[in-house]
């Protein structure tokens, strides 16, 4: 949105201070039962107080070591999958359907499945979130890898490139934009799956924070978890799309 | 094609079963067999899971229905100006990326255990595709004929209804396609952190049992139910969009 004038900028920026003033002034005349929106005052104190605490910091090292694990798994099982699938033409007809069916079944539904094979630490987050990071990655290997033009394949053949070659030379660079597609989608699912495979039932972590903050009817400290979780998604969102244009401009 | 496939089926409910069976007692895996069997036995024997069953299906339903509403409204007054879009595409793309889940507790807190956070649940997460594609739907009308109902004297109205409703068609159903899945995604979600009376309550029941037969049972229940759900929603989608990939392609 860069080309957007400043008019529509000041649009968005009156939208925000609207937005920030009336949690404000509704918490100064409990307008809303502050359970439901506590002042923004007691949020943002409750969050300073927060991040002083060595719990915050351990939360936040479990939620993370548990995406990275989820999303490390996703990518490889998920490359993998992509590559071995369309190795044949005829797999990649029969299974590319067959995994793409699967992917409209909500994995959530699995969840219980997973707590109950996996436990209730980190484990089991890890294999939901990448059982669901590994979907879009996949598919989107095979949708990359099965349009390489076969006029390379057979040109590098010709030039008698070793398989590895292909795979590193002519493959990859062609199937790349689409994986990247599918690995910037798995990160974010991967994301969510794990905060809320966390939030529904886990002992650690930041979504099984949120949700004590709630059961001890602690709202301004539910807000600060949620602040927390909000700002990392969106300075994510700016990363990865960052690090998505530095790749693609290659 | 098909034959592999049911190949590829049979194989793996042949190993499942293989693999799930000779160990017995508290296995965590249950085999097909036991599966099936609790499935006629004691899941859709049981009223109260096939009310629960049902009540989730209504949650869903509900949900939605507003997420459709709420979707179209606030996406045609987003998308009705060009200042509007630009002012506000952009707070719904942000909003977007947030991931929902970490409110779950708030909505439960704010809707209580009851079916009221599901459905709030389960619209907060099927409105933004909606959102999303209509304002994406509109943003692809050729200026032009807007400009030329507009010469020919039509009101905004007029205009929303026969040049932005039929151009933004395709995209709208896409979205209502995603939103399908979404939804569900959302109401499963608030089933299973808190519920009294739905299909969370007994997932949970049989989970913490230790009871896999009649979890995988229900589960698989509910696959089928997303899965035809989904499958309406997308043949919806086929049946309002190939006029227009046949017309224009």
């Amino acid at each position: 949105m860069k080309d957007s004038p400043a008019a529509s900028r000041l649009i968005q920026l009156g939208f925000l201070t609207a937005a920030l003033t009336a949690w404000y002034v509704a918490g100064r005349f409990s307008a809303i039962p502050p359970l439901f929106l506590p002042p923004i005052d007691a949020v943002w104190s409750s969050l300073n107080g927060l991040i002083r605490t060595e719990e915050f910091w351990s939360a936040i090292g479990v939620t993370l070591s548990t995406i990275a694990k989820a999303y490390g798994i996703a990518v490889v099982l998920g490359v993998l999958a992509g590559y071995l699938v369309t190795r044949s033409r005829f797999l990649t007809a029969v299974l590319e359907p067959v995994i793409s069916a699967l992917f409209s079944i909500p994995i959530t539904l699995f969840l219980p499945l997973f707590i109950l094979v996996f436990g209730i630490g980190t484990a089991s987050k890890v294999a939901y979130g990448a059982a669901y990071g590994f979907f879009p990655i996949a598919l989107n290997t095979i949708a990359g890898l099965s349009r390489v033009d076969r006029r390379y394949l057979a040109a590098a053949r010709a030039l008698g490139i070793s398989a590895f070659g292909t795979v590193r030379h002519v493959m990859w660079p062609a199937a790349f934009p689409v994986i990247l597609t599918g690995l910037r989608i798995g990160f974010f699912i991967a994301f969510a799956s794990v905060l809320g495979g966390e939030t529904i039932s886990s002992v650690e972590g930041v979504g099984r924070n949120i949700a004590l903050s709630a059961e001890l009817l602690e709202p301004a400290r539910m807000y600060a978890w949620i602040v927390v979780v909000v700002a990392a998604a969106l300075v994510l969102n700016g990363a990865v799309s960052a690090i998505e244009n530095r790749m693609r401009g290659e | 094609m098909l034959a592999a496939r049911a190949a590829i089926l049979a194989v793996t409910l042949v190993a499942w079963e293989v693999a799930a069976r000779p160990t017995g007692g508290a296995d965590l895996i249950a085999p097909p067999s036991a599966i099936a069997q609790a499935l006629f036995a004691t899941v859709l024997r049981d009223g109260a899971i096939r009310s629960a069953i049902l009540f989730t299906l209504f949650e869903v339903l509900c949900a939605y229905a507003l997420a459709v509403a709420g979707g179209l409204v606030l996406g045609l007054a987003i998308g009705s100006t060009e200042m509007a879009r630009r002012s506000f595409y952009p707070v719904v793309l942000l909003l977007y990326a947030i991931p929902q889940v970490v409110m779950l507790p708030l909505v439960t807190l704010v809707f209580g255990i009851g079916p009221a956070a599901k459905i709030a649940f389960g619209f907060s997460h099927g409105v933004f595709p909606v959102l999303v594609n209509v304002i994406a739907g509109m943003r692809n009308v050729n200026p032009l004929y807007v400009r030329a109902a507009t010469a020919m004297g039509a009101q905004r109205a007029d205009i929303i209804r026969h040049v932005m409703f039929p151009h933004m068609a395709t995209s709208f159903f896409t979205g209502l396609r995603l939103a399908m899945t979404t939804t569900l995604l959302g109401v499963i979600l608030a089933e299973l952190y808190v519920s009294t009376a739905g299909v969370g309550y007994f997932t949970k029941l049989f989970a913490e049992n230790f009871d896999p037969a009649p979890l995988f049972a229900l589960i698989g229940i509910l696959a089928v139910m997303a899965i035809a759900l989904n499958e309406l929603a997308r043949s919806v989608e086929r049946r309002f969009t190939h006029w227009r990939t046949a017309s224009t392609s």
